[in-house]
């Protein structure tokens, strides 16, 4: 009897250290946000706002704000023009305006309008990255503006065109069915 | 040698060096002057035995004899290929690129945010990663962008400018796995944008795909040290055996998703353009190459024997065959792998070659563990035609003069 009692006092610490294993490797509860191992934290609601600045296809992360093309002519001949030329053909940095119809020959010229598939990558990249020498500097009116300019340079949008959110997020790129998944490997062997 | 053998040999060196010294002091005062100072050095050296060496330092350099260096350009820096010996890249000659600039970021303010569709969202000191069951690997990292001059007409150019953008290191980190358990990853997620914390905002889509899931890691450490600067430093992602842009440096936020995000760098850049128009999107995978790094590009070699050797490396897994030819490609012998074999990893290859003096054209082609053979150039652009700018791995062709030079052709 008395080996049975130590048993079963065994049994007892086996499944409670069992259990402290599974809150180690697996287990999980709803108020436990200290990490696995108790590495790293819950970041506050106001630190996700801040560091999460990308803008997808759907719209998503596209702030409030508007711009027009005539804003975007001002803004682009103040903060872009001295990269990309007056009317973004002329470089030295990339082309953004023209190029259509020319994929298919020997000197494609792709720019936003030709290539680009999603207008809303421009929110996110000028918003992240441009100007090149002044990076997040640009205010969501004045990166709307740009983006209503290069589209109506390019001929997408027309010249009374206002950009928002909800209208970028629903403008249909002319290569929007331009980009085919890798399909590589796709030389044959020798 | 004995050691008598050995100084007899050393001091018929010290009096060569002498003999060209004297020569020297007939020159003009420029070539006199550049004379000097690498008679200094030299000479320092002229019998170590006779004079005590220099003393510990807290951290080593290479020797002052040494003069490989990258060639470094504003935004990218190539490997000198034709330098190197084994498969590690040395931290100070591993390849650049960056997009607006090396960032100086302090480890102790750096962080990183991991988000989106997750059950909890953390946000981690570089202390707290490296305090995470630590994991290692060697792989290469290569620029989608390397070889790119392959697409074009070929220029009289050296190895390290066609193919200088791929390197090989010892990366250590904690497994992505081992994160994305921590914070709990959403049955929806299929996605994970990446986002560095640099001037241009890096930012990439990665696909949760199984291998990724496997073999990614949020590296801190390279060849045994903290990364560098030019590699990420504190923190970048590693996705063995994928384009060096989607291995995103200086990694600040890792946020899950349903679908790609679609930034400027996967869609405006590192895309296909074929000749019908349609562009190959999230060409991730580097897919098999190798090329002859000496003799190569520019060099001037003599008749005689040259013990061949070059690099080859798959983004798909191991190098299991690496072939040599001669004349141009009409007959091809199986080159020696050297140890260690590592998949997604540089391989060294030698073959044993005696130059006759006679035009000859250098060529090497390889096999990856799937069975992938590398391409012609010819059949290379027969499929994909010459717009594209990215995951070039055509056959390198060196043709060697009459004269022993070698040019790219």
């Amino acid at each position: 009897m008395g080996g049975y009692g130590t048993s079963k006092r065994l049994l007892v610490a086996a499944s409670l250290w069992t259990g402290l294993y599974s809150c180690v490797w697996s287990g999980w509860s709803a108020d436990d946000n200290a990490g696995r191992y108790g590495l790293g934290r819950a970041p506050t609601n106001q630190e996700i706002r801040l560091w999460n600045i990308d803008v997808a296809p759907s719209g998503e992360g596209l702030p409030a704000g508007q711009g027009t093309v005539q804003q975007g002519a001002r803004t682009y001949a103040a903060k872009c023009a001295k990269c990309h030329g007056p009317t973004a053909t002329e470089g030295p940095a990339d082309r953004l305006v023209g190029g259509h119809d020319t994929l298919q020959t020997s000197k494609p010229v792709k720019t936003v309008g030709s290539y680009w598939p999603y207008a809303t990558t421009l929110y996110d990249y000028l918003n992240r990255a441009m100007p090149f020498d002044a990076p997040q500097s640009l205010t969501p009116d004045e990166i709307y503006s740009v983006i209503a300019w290069l589209l109506h340079q390019n001929g997408i949008v027309a010249e009374d065109a206002v950009i928002d959110a909800s209208m970028l997020s629903s403008i249909q790129m002319p290569n929007r069915q331009g980009f085919i998944p890798d399909p590589r490997p796709d030389v044959p062997p020798p | 040698m004995s050691d008598h053998g050995h100084s007899r040999g050393h001091d018929v060196d010290r009096r060569r060096f002498l003999a060209s010294g004297a020569s020297l002091v007939a020159l003009g005062a420029t070539t006199l002057l550049l004379g000097n100072a690498r008679a200094d050095k030299i000479d320092q050296t002229a019998d170590p035995m006779r004079v005590p060496g220099s003393s510990a330092r807290p951290y080593g350099d290479r020797s002052p004899f040494e003069t490989a260096t990258r060639a470094a350009a504003e935004n990218h820096s190539l490997t000198p290929l034709q330098n190197l010996h084994g498969i590690i890249t040395p931290s100070s000659l591993h390849f650049e690129r960056h997009h607006n600039g090396v960032p100086a970021l302090d480890p102790s303010r750096h962080r990183l945010l991991i988000h989106g569709l997750v059950a909890r969202p953390l946000i981690f000191t570089v202390e707290e990663l490296q305090r995470f069951p630590a994991a290692s690997r060697l792989a290469f990292i290569e620029c989608a962008g390397n070889s790119r001059n392959g697409w074009q007409e070929a220029q009289d150019l050296t190895v390290q400018d066609l193919h200088g953008l791929t390197s090989t290191s010892e990366w250590t980190g904690v497994k992505l796995a081992t994160l994305l358990d921590a914070v709990g990853v959403q049955p929806q997620a299929t996605w994970m944008l990446a986002e560095g914390g640099d001037a241009a905002g890096m930012d990439r889509s990665v696909p949760l795909i199984d291998e990724v899931l496997n073999e990614a890691m949020i590296c801190y450490g390279q060849n045994g040290e903290a990364l560098r600067p030019e590699q990420g430093y504190p923190l970048r992602l590693l996705l063995p055996g994928f384009e060096g842009n989607i291995n995103v440096k200086w990694l600040r936020r890792l946020k899950l998703g349903a679908a790609p995000f679609m930034t400027r760098w996967e869609t405006a850049k590192y895309t296909d353009l074929m000749t019908d128009g349609k562009a190959y999107q999230f060409s991730l995978v580097m897919e098999a190459k190798s090329v002859i790094t000496s003799p190569s590009g520019r060099q001037q070699i003599r008749p005689g024997f040259h013990d061949i050797q070059g690099l080859a490396w798959s983004g798909r897994g191991r190098i299991t065959k690496v072939e040599v030819s001669v004349d141009g490609g009409r007959n091809w012998q199986l080159a020696e792998l050297q140890d260690p074999v590592l998949p997604k990893c540089h391989t060294r290859f030698r073959f044993p070659w005696k130059w006759n003096g006679q035009g000859a054209i250098l060529q090497s082609r390889c096999v990856d563990e799937t069975g992938y053979r590398q391409p012609s150039r010819n059949a290379l652009i027969t499929v994909r035609g010459d717009n594209s700018s990215y995951h070039y791995n055509g056959i390198q062709n060196w043709k060697i003069e009459r004269d022993g030079r070698v040019r790219n052709i």
